[in-house]
């Protein structure tokens, strides 16, 4: 393993890119952080801190709304950072690129929308490997509209059953949502092959990215994907900001999501016409500086590569599993061929929430219980995991000091 | 048969003895693994308490007008912090247990583990004794 972190050391620059996110220096009670929860939010670059400390500190307005030179540049910067997520997700066009609050408030915009579109006796299919964020829309949708949920069930390995969803593959059937990696496993889903299947049903498929956003390069077109939801925060942005693409024809199909300023043409207490794309779906003051830090944050992993990203965490990826497979009674959930830099894994007859308590004594933040996958967990029978994620500004030497800190907790629990 | 505030002067003083986190959590997990169990018809729907991170079940009884508290959790950590609180409270009069605070828990350096946040189950616990504790209190006064 010396051999790969030496060779990827030569491709990555990795003391520059750790110099570059302050809160790597910290100490967490008396030890130096090592920041292994990155699939619950990544951490910010100075360039992204820089960001949005230029924007309140020079040209803080609001937009769409002023002739004044503030809310131009704001506007300006807003809108770039528009361009800069079409680029980076090859949408056809900026106002197919909406700004939500995130992914949770994607799929609820998408969800809602289908609310007045689907009925009685229509399949709507979910994957076993969701987040709670993509099943609860869902549940509620079929509620309204007697829609009946259907779920691609998963197999031991944590990967979907496509045998399964083969069989599932009606007439009926007119949404499919699924996340391209699983929050909880860290699985990559076969969307490809979901998408295309889908579309020969004549079903839609909305892909949950947030966990795919920070590793892959989604291509929107070459995955054909109707309609696909990331948020900011996982992917060295700021909380609170999120992007939701969808095909032009459906985002024209499905009504708005809010009511407010900003996503009108003309009011009248008659009848309101809406505003044309994106602006339908965008109502009220967006958070225009999560927006513009949005786009830096893109600029930020693309100067790095998410191609050299993504070798990289597959090496640390590797590194951390074989060395907590020598730990005798750990078992990691989520074993597919294909998997972002996720371990999640429990000991034998050691509580998750036990685990994360010593580790963070030692310095280490990961995450543990039932990572918002509750199904994944009944699957399982078990309460939760612990959840390592790693991300390309952590180091080998980071995981050395996670497993001896998991030998040590085991030590003292058991 | 001591009075809460002995009691918990008493467990201030075992935890003084340590001079790191390691040797406090190492105790505090001994504590759990000593704490008597609780019988497992208790151990059900109507006598859980449930935290986000881990389950916490508590029974109570009245044994010459003290309560007796019985409890459990699936974390060992969070039932080493359950033995602390049990030794506190078990064995007392309603009206001592109303009275009573869990200061005592910050000063041996655990208070992080009574964070309504940490979703232990372990603040529904406490919450949960006092509630008891009332109830003992007000069947005792109906008498
Ligand atoms: C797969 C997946 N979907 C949705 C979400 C929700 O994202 P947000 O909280 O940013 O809306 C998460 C976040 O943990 C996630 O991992």
């Amino acid at each position: 393993m010396l051999m790969a972190s030496a060779t990827a050391k030569t491709t990555f620059n990795i003391e520059k890119i750790r110099k570059d996110f302050p809160i790597l220096d910290r100490k967490v009670n008396g030890y130096p952080l090592v920041y292994f929860d990155n699939a619950a939010t990544s951490q910010t670059p100075k360039q992204v801190i820089d960001a949005i400390v230029d924007y309140y500190s020079n040209y803080n307005a609001n937009i769409h709304r002023g002739v004044h030179a503030l809310s131009q540049e704001a506007t300006d910067a807003y809108e770039q950072a528009r361009i800069k997520i079409q680029r980076h997700f090859n949408i056809p066009n900026a106002y197919q690129t909406l700004f939500t609050a995130g992914t949770t408030h994607g799929i609820n915009m998408v969800a809602s929308g289908y609310a007045s579109i689907l009925k009685e006796g229509d399949e709507v299919l979910v994957s076993a490997l969701e987040h709670h964020s993509n099943i609860v829309p869902w549940q509620m949708l079929c509620e309204k509209t007697g829609a009946k949920l259907k779920v691609i069930p998963m197999l031991e390995t944590g990967t979907l059953d496509m045998e399964a969803f083969d069989a599932l593959l009606s007439d009926r059937l007119k949404v499919v949502f699924v996340n391209h990696v699983s929050n909880a496993l860290g699985t990559i889903n076969p969307i490809a092959e979901i998408i295309t299947k889908a579309h020969q049903k004549g079903a839609v498929v909305l892909v949950d990215g947030a966990q795919a956003a920070p590793h892959i390069k989604a291509d929107v077109q070459e995955l054909d994907v109707d309609f696909y939801v990331v948020s900011a925060h996982k992917i060295c942005g700021p909380t609170g900001v999120g992007m939701l693409y969808g095909k032009e024809d459906l985002l024209k199909l499905l009504p708005p999501y809010q009511g407010g300023g900003e996503m009108i043409d003309q009011v009248t207490f008659e009848k309101t016409t809406y505003a044309g794309l994106p602006h339908k779906f965008e109502a009220g003051t967006p958070n225009i500086c999560g927006g513009i830090a949005f786009g830096v944050a893109l600029d930020y992993m693309n100067e790095i590569g998410f191609d050299a990203i993504a070798k990289y965490e597959h090496q640390l990826l590797e590194y951390a599993t074989s060395k907590l497979q020598e730990i005798e009674g750990l078992r990691i959930y989520g074993e597919s061929k294909d998997k972002t830099a996720v371990v999640s894994f429990n000991i034998n007859g050691i509580h998750p929430y036990d685990m994360g308590t010593i580790l963070d004594k030692l310095g280490i933040a990961v995450r543990t219980g039932h990572h918002c996958a509750q199904p994944i967990m009944d699957f399982y029978k078990i309460s939760g995991t612990v959840r390592a994620s790693f991300s390309f500004y952590n180091t080998f030497e980071e995981i050395d000091t996670f497993v001896a800190a998991v030998i040590r907790a085991k030590e003292m629990l058991s | 048969m001591s009075s809460i505030q002995e009691i918990q002067q008493e467990i201030v003083e075992e935890f003084e003895m340590f001079d790191d986190w390691m040797q406090r959590y190492e105790y505090m997990i001994e504590l759990g693994k000593s704490l008597p169990l609780i019988d497992e018809k208790y151990k059900t729907e109507e006598y859980i308490i449930k935290g986000c991170q881990s389950k916490v079940w508590v029974h109570a009884d009245l044994n010459d007008d003290k309560i007796e508290f019985t409890a459990d959790s699936d974390a060992i950590i969070t039932k080493g912090i359950i033995a602390i609180l049990i030794r506190s409270f078990s064995n007392q009069p309603p009206q001592e247990i109303l009275d009573a605070d869990t200061s005592f828990i910050d000063k041996i350096g655990l208070k992080e583990h009574l964070s309504p946040t940490r979703a232990n189950g372990l603040v529904s616990m406490i919450k949960q004794i006092k509630l008891y504790a009332i109830a003992y209190q007000a069947k005792a006064n109906s008498k």
